[in-house]
């Protein structure tokens, strides 16, 4: 019986012996890798090891003067005059190129930034390369997108996106930009450019046009003297409702289009009547997906109280059997929080969900020594008035609340500044009709979550954000209609 | 699916092929299944591969209600169980004092374990009282052995049928669950496999009380085996990992596991020529 009970599974680590990294990635402007005026680098570490991967450079409000003019340039010469059946056939290459270094990018990104190879290879990469298939079928059908309507591109697109899906997100912001017919210049987040730099390298080798793309490495500064640069005709950012709020000051009277992708506080709501066990699959997934490093995170619970004590001692037990640990090895379900900043702040929110009170329970996982890591963590003895139910914690931190009526639970799903998204678990085809019609939330999920497709649009209401992407409406921040 | 994605390999492989050898219900349910063939079966399940030796054996023998005695016979001196259909399997469609008959002659002749069919007719009209009933009596007449009972997932379609006639056979008194007889097509598969081991992880935390589960039918590569044995580690926990808590019904599954024990230890694959068909 000894034997049988410690049955447990090989270690699969992957190969990273394969990985073609450059000790220093540069900025990509106008088609060629360039250094920094500047001169500064910063490092890119392992979240899981804490292991320096590369260094970055760092760009100056030179360089995105540099990038801008060279996007613009490339606009104004070459792209918006290109006929759309081929810019198509530029997205569609860069797609297939991705596609046949799948497993290269979802390594790196794993290495990266720590999230489970299971998650980078089968939900990142795929996605990603998925979008710009999507995008680059539209790109020659757009006056069909808009029956009626004459779709214009608008020019040179600033780009900022966040470290919680580094590709996938690069992927949402370039495919429909330039399906449309913009050129841009794209900025990764600071602890996550590598696998944008690797996309870069595939945009030169699928021989788009220089200045089409443009990719500047920085932090907050870079961004900043994006948003603020007076040739920009748009700006799409993907981050926290706070920068979110400081693009709105800073382009207001500026002229310039913006969409926004922020934060979110997602209520995950499960009815008497839902299948238990596969509400808890539910559950595992809307809040432990990445870590919790999702902005639509279902990171509020709320249960009906017939069934309250069911579901979070199977939550409990199921939350036991994750695998938290080494993100590159295939077993692991969940990796490293991405950088120490976060780790941080989940260290913050926690101490605070204690102190206002509530009961905590975290897996009984080994965390490794070396990196960052946190154990999955939930709160119940929550209210609406504590802080963790009230803040993005982005993190795998989950507080539960139960409910006794659908009344009540859609007015707490509601009380929130945020409406970025929500789940549904019941077996009632009209309780989802009706709960999904009063929650305010771009995507509502019923009886699944976290469920993409790039046809499907997202989206936030409220301090979530402004625009959609993915699908036809995601081609809509990138034109004017006349 | 994350159940499908653990890596089983090397020494975890080895352990998860020999647990599997000794979770087999070695089978054979055929009309023309011949008493040479059963006292072969027979041999086979105590003999798995003598010229490999340290295997395990089977756990069990798996046969039609008149091989029982021969099976008896042959088994002799092993700790091979003896486990026989009844109750007019596979469809019982019989009335219901023919299949306890069936039953009381089983037990007479000597199984230690009986695999019998659910009324699967009753339960689609929804008459669980008598599905219940029924099992209830089997398992009076069982007395001591060990009543696997078989709901025939692939004649009840749906999942939340699959869950309620789990329920209603582990209330009623079953000692395992089984998913199929190996007659209807789909048998065993991923889905209903997993909500039956859901069901028999609720019946424990509400009762405290352990039901084995076997999968059977269509289960016949090592990989579809320790998927499945995944499965019960994630879903269940360890405790099920044994013979007295979970077995494959199968015919052909021993071979390919002994295929892959040989692999695993030699590097090399065999011919199937090499393992005997019996």
């Amino acid at each position: 019986m000894n034997k049988k009970q410690s049955w447990v599974y090989s270690p699969a680590p992957e190969n990273t012996s394969h990985i073609a990294l450059k000790d220093q990635y540069d900025l990509f402007i106008n088609g060629e890798f360039i250094p920094s005026t500047g001169g500064e680098y910063f490092d890119s570490i392992n979240p899981a090891t804490e292991e320096k991967i590369a260094k970055v450079a760092e760009a100056t409000k030179t360089d995105v003067d540099k990038a801008v003019k060279s996007a613009r340039t490339a606009y104004e010469k070459i792209w918006s005059k290109m006929a759309s059946k081929e810019r198509g056939k530029y997205i569609y290459r860069i797609a297939r190129l991705l596609q046949e270094r799948a497993r290269e990018f979802s390594v790196i990104e794993s290495m990266d930034g720590g999230k489970p190879i299971r998650e980078s290879r089968d939900v990142d990469v795929p996605l990603s390369v998925a979008h710009f298939f999507y995008y680059a079928g539209w790109a020659d059908k757009l006056e069909y997108a808009f029956p009626g309507r004459s779709p214009k591109s608008l020019g040179v697109a600033g780009q900022i996106i966040p470290w919680n899906f580094p590709l996938l997100m690069a992927a949402w912001k370039l495919a429909p930009a330039l399906a449309t017919g913009n050129t841009l210049v794209l900025k990764p987040a600071e602890t996550t450019s590598l696998t944008a730099m690797k996309l870069a390298e595939i945009i030169q080798e699928a021989e788009l046009p220089p200045g089409v793309v443009n990719i500047v490495t920085g932090a907050g500064e870079t961004g900043q003297s994006l948003v603020n640069h007076c040739d920009i005709d748009k700006i799409a950012f993907t981050g926290s409702t706070e920068v979110g709020k400081y693009i709105m000051k800073a382009v207001a009277g500026s002229g310039k289009k913006y969409t926004l992708e922020l934060g979110g506080k997602a209520a995950n709501i499960i009815f008497e009547d839902a299948s238990a066990d596969q509400a808890v699959e539910g559950i595992i997934n809307s809040i432990f997906f990445n870590q919790g490093h999702v902005c639509c995170a279902g990171s509020r619970l709320y249960v009906q109280e017939g069934i309250a004590d069911q579901i979070i001692s199977k939550l409990q037990k199921r939350m036991d059997t994750l695998v938290v640990g080494d993100p590159l090895d295939k077993n692991t379900d969940i990796g490293a929080i991405n950088s120490v900043i976060q780790l941080d702040k989940i260290n913050m929110f926690v101490k605070i969900g204690k102190d206002e009170g509530g009961t905590i329970y975290q897996s009984s996982c080994n965390l490794p020594d070396k990196g960052y890591w946190f154990a999955p963590t939930i709160f119940t003895d929550v209210s609406q008035s504590n802080r963790i139910v009230q803040e993005e914690i982005f993190g795998p931190v989950l507080a539960i609340q139960t409910f006794r009526t659908v009344d009540e639970v859609i007015a707490k799903a509601n009380n929130t500044p945020y409406g970025l998204s929500g789940g549904i678990w019941t077996n009632k085809g009209s309780k989802i009709f009706k709960v999904s019609k009063e929650i305010r939330a771009g995507v509502i999920w019923a009886n699944t979550f976290n469920k993409f497709d790039p046809g499907a649009p997202f989206g936030g209401y409220k301090e979530s954000g402004i625009g959609s992407e993915g699908g036809v409406e995601g081609l809509r921040g990138y034109v004017e209609l006349d | 699916m994350r159940l499908f994605s653990r890596s089983i390999k090397k020494e975890s492989k080895i352990q998860a092929l020999n647990l599997t050898l000794g979770m087999i219900d070695l089978t054979t349910l055929e009309g023309k299944d011949s008493p040479g063939k059963v006292k072969q079966l027979c041999y086979k399940a105590a003999h798995l591969h003598d010229q490999f030796p340290g295997l395990p054996n089977v756990a069990a023998i798996c046969v039609y209600p008149n091989m029982v005695p021969i099976a008896k016979e042959a088994l002799s001196g092993t700790n091979i169980k003896i486990a026989s259909v009844a109750t007019s399997f596979p469809s019982g469609m019989v009335d219901f004092g023919a299949k306890l008959d069936e039953v009381k002659s089983v037990v007479d002749a000597g199984a230690n374990e009986i695999d019998m069919v659910i009324s699967r007719g009753r339960f689609l009209q929804g008459d669980y009282t008598y599905v219940s009933d029924e099992i209830s009596q089997v398992k009076e007449a069982c007395g001591e052995l060990h009543l696997k009972v078989i709901l025939e997932t692939g004649e009840l379609v749906t999942l939340d049928n699959v869950r309620l006639a789990s329920d209603v056979a582990m209330e009623a008194g079953a000692d395992f669950i089984k998913t199929s007889t190996g007659k209807v097509s789909p048998a065993a598969t991923p889905p209903v496999v997993l909500t039956m081991l859901e069901a028999i992880r609720d019946f424990e935390t509400k009762t405290g009380k352990q039901i084995g589960m076997k999968p059977a039918g269509g289960i016949g590569t090592a990989k579809q085996a320790i998927q499945y044995l995944i499965m019960v580690k994630e879903t269940l926990g360890v405790d099920w990992l044994s013979p007295e808590l979970f077995r494959f019904g199968a015919s052909s599954l021993a071979n390919d596991v002994l295929m892959q024990i040989i692999k695993q230890t030699t590097g090399r694959y065999q011919s199937k020529d090499y393992f005997s068909i019996d």
